[in-house]
């Protein structure tokens, strides 16, 4: 049998998609909870974190029950756009997205939970206000965890494989990523396929921790103030 | 009101061997191999560290396949337990083997970090006291990492029990056999039967939620205990 | 021009601030723990006081009783931190021009970076990172940043306890003279008595939230 390349675009175009919308929202939200206190904040940060903890087939089945065509959000946008997002490369990329958030938000809010309040106060002290201290001193300083964090939701993303395969099916050509192509490339007897696209994921997927870890090495002095050591 | 006879539990039965199995096996293997990798100073650290993680970026299915290719029947670890009439494939020592492989990397990971936090002076410290390594070990790295190994044991119980690609290939649900209870939530959601599926879902939660309670509980318990032998 | 009359609870005992200042240092002395950082912390605005009022220049920018609150950002006060709290992510220069007002907005010195880095002996180190100089260096480029910002009021918590006794009475002396060069009143934080009877035109020793003894201005002929 013939070496598809597919399953690979649509894993890469799904985890590039899901790393997108993952740093969109999980640096604001980081933000606001590594420096705010409100309200409820525990709760917030738990439904953000809980799809850590939870198996994968559990997440599948809550995103059926919401983008299901009797599920709440499933009915509008039946409704209002004419689109579905069950069997579609879209439902993916959503439950990618939603299992790496939590991976992305930790590493995200640690890194700014570290960084020292004293140099945002400084900043306060020199006239800036809190977007600038913001865009100009936290996010600069935690700039090392937010990269950390990109590249852990993309594994992550690029693997993920019970909630796809629940809600997004596995169409090949359509919504078949590679974990999926390897399960049913492996099941048909194809292990040819298989075998080429799990070389391909043991490669990405120890390049991916060996980077990380020679980053945190590397950038472990350089992130905290400037007060100590000449 | 859901109607749950007719419901075969054997999905609940054969997860939480598998779970408590997993979890009793990453707990010491996941120790040993953060008390290894700390100590260690050798070049291959990187390496060890990788193929020690590598499970946790890993996609399930391909830790299915790898595992398939080390116990099937031509797999180095497939012919020699075949030898002593064993197999592994598709029989429940495969929910336990898929289980221990995805949860072990968390295991490893916390407990190195919370031991690698330790201030190296108290174990110097015991150190000039006379105490032998082994006391050190017992009675002060794992009583000082105790919170580090809690949650590592708990994000490990947590994994061991939602993994579903890797037990799916290696175990492959034969349903009173190695069908647990995230593939009997995808097989039953698969077949439209999402009542069925919520029965699942809401016992997988309550199972999650006594094991993480009794965890805190008994880390706050531990906590008091180490705060009176000079934690700060 | 300074006057502040605030109360302060705090944890283990209630902090009672009554200081004036119109020119010259003030150096508040007293053991650790006992509120010296909370008075400067609460008159730059980056704690709020429970009770009373903190003028500057005749502005009020603190009054619990007209509900005054100005943002530390508005307070034309410049802040030097025990640590120094230099961004680490920034050079030298851009420490000290960090806070540098608009152009237009505040024309009476018309600051030039260049100007007040040779001042404080600093120009050499423009291009450097904070973890690429030395302690004392690092106490000129906070002093720098915070005087860049043309502030009415300077704040010093602690500016010295970190350095070694040369580099320290060479910072004395040009604290001293810095302070007459830009002619703004400075609080300064010590818990060096010497320090303080050097440097304080007045000195206010404090003991767990109480101001214990005011010795007046002594040294008119220093500032001449």
């Amino acid at each position: 049998m013939e070496f598809s390349f597919i399953p690979i675009i649509l894993s890469l175009k799904v985890a590039f998609a899901s790393v997108i919308i993952v740093a969109c929202s999980s640096i604001p939200i980081a933000g606001l909870m590594a420096k705010r206190e409100f309200l409820g904040k525990d709760v917030v940060e738990s439904i953000i974190t809980l799809p850590l903890v939870l198996p994968p087939s559990v997440i599948g089945f809550m995103l059926l029950v919401f983008f299901g065509k009797n599920g709440p959000l499933g009915k509008l946008l039946e409704q209002w756009f004419h689109t579905r997002i069950v069997f579609t490369l879209e439902g993916a990329v959503i439950a990618a997205a939603v299992v790496s958030l939590p991976l992305m938000y930790q590493s995200v809010k640690v890194a700014m939970e570290s960084v020292d309040q004293n140099l945002e106060k400084a900043a306060r002290t020199l006239g800036a206000g809190e977007l600038k201290v913001f865009f100009t001193i936290t996010l600069p300083l935690a700039w090392n965890g937010i990269v950390a964090g990109l590249v852990l939701a993309f594994a992550r993303s690029l693997g993920e494989f019970g909630a796809t395969l629940m809600i997004a099916g596995n169409i090949p050509g359509k919504t078949q990523t590679m974990p999926l192509a390897i399960y049913f490339a492996n099941e048909s007897g194809d292990t040819r396929q298989a075998s080429i696209l799990v070389i391909i994921m043991t490669v990405f997927s120890f390049l991916v921790i060996y980077g990380l870890n020679r980053w945190g090495k590397g950038s472990k002095r350089d992130s905290r103030g400037g007060g100590n050591n000449a | 009101m859901i109607d749950l006879r007719g419901l075969d539990f054997s999905p609940l039965l054969i997860s939480l061997r598998a779970v408590i199995i997993a979890t009793i096996v990453t707990f010491f293997l996941g120790i040993a191999a953060a008390c290894f990798v700390s100590g260690y100073r050798g070049k291959f650290k990187g390496l060890i560290d990788g193929v020690l993680t590598l499970p946790l970026v890993l996609p399930p299915t391909v830790v299915g396949f790898l595992l398939l290719l080390l116990f099937g029947k031509n797999g180095p670890l497939g012919k020699l337990l075949m030898a002593i009439g064993m197999t592994v494939i598709f029989s429940w020592p495969a929910t336990v083997i898929a289980a221990s492989v995805v949860a072990f990397p968390l295991m490893y990971r916390t407990v190195r970090s919370a031991f690698e936090q330790i201030d190296q002076n108290i174990i110097n410290a015991a150190r000039t006291l006379g105490v032998s390594e082994w006391k050190i070990f017992w009675k002060i790295t794992i009583p000082l990492s105790w919170p580090g190994v809690a949650a590592g044991t708990v994000l490990a119980f947590a994994r061991a029990l939602g993994d579903f690609g890797a037990t799916l290939m290696i175990g492959g649900n034969i349903p009173g056999k190695t069908l647990t209870i995230p593939a009997a939530i995808f097989f039953a959601a698969e077949s439209g039967d999402m009542r069925k599926a919520l029965v699942w879902v809401i016992l997988i939660f309550v199972i999650s939620l006594i094991v993480m309670t009794l965890m805190n509980y008994w880390t706050d318990y531990q906590s008091k205990m180490t705060a009176t032998i000079g934690r700060r | 021009m300074l006057n502040a009359h605030f109360k302060k609870d705090l944890p283990t005992f209630d902090l009672e601030v009554d200081i004036s200042l119109s020119n010259g240092i003030l150096a508040l002395v007293g053991p650790s723990g006992a509120g010296k950082t909370t008075i400067l912390q609460c008159v730059a605005g980056l704690q709020t006081p429970s009770w009373g009022e903190i003028n500057i220049h005749d502005k009020a920018v603190f009054s619990s009783d007209h509900g005054i609150d100005i943002p530390i950002r508005n307070r034309r006060i410049g802040y030097v931190f025990q640590d120094y709290a230099l961004f680490p992510h920034m050079t030298v220069e851009k420490n000290v021009m960090y806070g540098k007002p608009k152009k237009g907005n505040i024309p009476n010195k018309a600051l030039n970076v260049s100007n007040v880095l040779d001042m404080l002996k600093i120009g050499h180190l423009r291009n450097r990172y904070p973890n690429q100089i030395s302690g004392g260096e690092k106490q000129r480029v906070a002093l720098a940043r915070a005087l860049m910002t043309e502030p009415e009021l300077l704040l010093l918590d602690e500016p010295l306890s970190a350095l070694d006794q040369d580099t320290r009475s060479t910072l004395q002396q040009e604290l001293l003279k810095l302070q007459t060069q830009w002619k703004i009143p400075f609080i300064l934080v010590t818990h060096d008595v010497q320090e303080a009877e050097m440097l304080g035109d007045q000195i206010i020793k404090l003991d767990r939230g109480k101001q214990e003894e005011i010795k007046g201005i002594k040294k008119l002929h220093k500032a001449q």
